[in-house]
């Protein structure tokens, strides 16, 4: 079987995010990272990517903020490739990336900046930004992962939720919807594939790139809600047990939003919420413990013994 | 005829009749409802020139009004008054005072980015958006709004420290919005996650608040930050002819925002 060369060391780019309400996200990865051999350096000293704020204060601000972390990979640790598995700091990466590339001004403001602060500039194309879903699907490989399978999730059924940074605005993500092989910007299906070599079964999910309101959790709360709870009826409705996320965004909403809709407008939704990582690492026979399962508001244990995935 | 987009037009400007005969004709049922004629005068033809100086504004002159941004669009599915192709318009018109009938939900845009996909012109529309409502209140016309409190709370944070620390963020957002931090699903949600794992609760609103994340040796770029975001706020203000702000209510420049003031509202 030939083995994929790509991203086997990447640098790892948490965010802050995954060291607050995210934190089982950053530990599954990280647990998952390990049990398939994949080396991760975190970016060191690294700051904010500029989240989805500080572009509503000034966009360049937030373009200097996410390309000094990529400086640093770049410069300081001679790393390729930048992993990200948050979708808002995957997202603006790929966003400082592009607006490097075409945009002279914004070109002109990181460079002043950056030469006022102290470090080397980025230059667009010193690294690439990939998500946590690229990283195990292109380093490993849906064949090797098979085979790395110990824990099958079968007879688990999983509505997969990309949320909106992943794969919008389309521009920034020059390599998606290249053909086969190549993620989709309207039908995502990386963690679609990954999981189904985990055993799992995808439901039919529609909204599978909807918005869950993350910008607003707090400022619009009860618009939050009511998106957070069409995307966990949705998922009830096509039969799902969980709902996979892949941003600690999207997951801390759907979780706060489930309980916000139960006590302000009385609708309970019963769903699952659970992080791809921790589902994957799961099937490859880690505790759930290394994974986090027990950080999650929304309590999976009981439906993993029932499904016969847990003791 | 069914008017389409009715909500767009005043009820005081629709004229329904239950039987109406017109010329000898009956026109009942569907051709009974007209609009009445008006005729607008004040414009401001400086409106798209103004909303188009700001970040995310830059593009509206490119929309050829297909409607695909309100098609698409996440908040309009749950409040039909939300309707960005209808202000593009409006904004490209100059019909300011119509514009100002719908000037406290602009701000509610989610940024997903669900019309910058399906806009065949790249009017990029989310940032047409947030221009939008950006002018609002650069012009004295709304209030602050609660998200651009938490946008000016959030990027103070960045600024000051370089890395954000949740349960601080949240704290002043609350305080400064006037919200009580004990409303029921939040207390559910907080004791949910006690009864798992006090330790980790502590750590985040505890421990992470007296401790906070930074970037080391951040100094030099917050000073340069600082100064950037000065000039540029100072610019837009003279793109929009407003003369020198008053920087000093603003979070994102005022200093008075430290590790004291956090400190102050977590006890």
């Amino acid at each position: 079987m030939p083995e994929p060369k790509k991203y086997k060391r990447v640098a790892y780019y948490p965010g802050c995010a995954l060291e607050g309400t995210g934190h089982a996200y950053n530990r599954s990865t990280k647990a998952v990272g390990k049990a398939l051999g994949l080396k991760l350096d975190e970016v060191k000293n690294w700051n904010c990517c500029g989240a989805m704020e500080v572009k509503n204060i000034d966009p360049k601000l937030q373009t200097y903020l996410s390309s000094r972390v990529l400086s640093i990979a770049a410069n300081q640790m001679n790393h390729k490739v930048v992993m990200a598995p948050c979708n808002g700091c995957y997202h603006n990466l790929k966003k400082a990336e592009y607006d490097l590339t075409h945009d002279p001004d914004s070109r002109k403001v990181v460079k002043k900046l950056s030469d006022k602060a102290g470090h080397q500039t980025y230059e667009a194309g010193q690294a690439e930004t990939i998500h946590a879903l690229d990283w195990i699907k292109e380093a490993i490989g849906e064949e090797r992962l098979k085979s790395l399978i110990t824990n099958s999730l079968s007879g688990l059924k999983v509505a997969n939720y990309y949320g909106c940074m992943y794969t919008r605005p389309r521009h920034i993500f020059p390599e998606k919807d290249q053909g086969p092989g190549s993620e989709s910007t309207s039908q995502p299906h990386f963690m679609d594939d990954l999981l189904a070599v985990a055993g799992a079964e995808n439901v039919n999910f529609p909204l599978k790139t909807a918005c869950c309101g993350g910008a607003h959790t707090l400022s619009d709360s009860d618009t939050s809600t009511k998106l957070v709870l069409n995307i966990l009826r949705a998922a009830e409705f096509a039969g799902a047990d969980v709902i996979a996320t892949e941003c600690p965004t999207c997951h801390s909403g759907l979780e706060m939003h489930q309980i916000r809709a139960e006590k302000k407008f009385g609708e309970k939704t019963n769903v699952n919420i659970m992080y791809f990582t921790q589902l994957l690492g799961l099937a490859l026979g880690l505790k759930p413990r290394k994974l986090g399962i027990h950080e999650n508001i929304s309590d999976s244990m009981q439906m993993m013994i029932e499904k016969r995935i847990l003791p | 005829m069914p008017i389409h987009e009715k909500s767009l037009i005043r009820p005081e400007d629709l004229k329904t009749h239950e039987h109406l005969e017109i010329d000898g004709v009956d026109v009942s049922g569907h051709w009974s409802t007209f609009i009445e004629s008006r005729v607008v005068t004040d414009y401001n033809e400086s409106l798209e020139e103004e909303i188009s100086s700001l970040p995310g504004g830059e593009f509206i002159h490119r929309c050829w009004q297909c409607g695909s941004c309100t098609n698409s669009c996440t908040v309009n599915a749950i409040n039909p008054e939300f309707n960005p192709r209808y202000w593009i318009y409006l904004i490209r018109t100059g019909m300011e005072s119509e514009l100002l009938r719908d000037k406290d939900i602009i701000w509610q845009c989610v940024s997903c980015n669900k019309c910058t996909y399906a806009c065949p012109r790249d009017v990029f529309p989310e940032g047409v958006m947030k221009a939008t409502a950006h002018w609002l209140e650069l012009q004295g016309l709304v209030p602050k709004s609660p998200s651009m409190h938490f946008d000016e709370i959030f990027s103070s944070q960045v600024i000051q420290r370089g890395k954000i620390e949740e349960a601080g963020l949240i704290w002043k957002f609350f305080r400064r919005t006037g919200q009580p931090l004990f409303q029921s699903w939040l207390v559910t949600m907080s004791l949910r996650l006690a009864s798992k794992l006090p330790i980790r609760l502590m750590m985040n609103l505890g421990f992470s608040s007296v401790f906070k994340p930074r970037t080391r040796g951040w100094t030099r770029a917050r000073l340069a930050m600082e100064d950037y975001i000065a000039e540029r706020q100072q610019e837009t203000r003279n793109s929009l002819g407003l003369g020198s702000g008053n920087a000093k209510d603003d979070d994102v420049q005022s200093k008075d925002y430290n590790d004291k003031d956090q400190m102050r509202s977590a006890e």
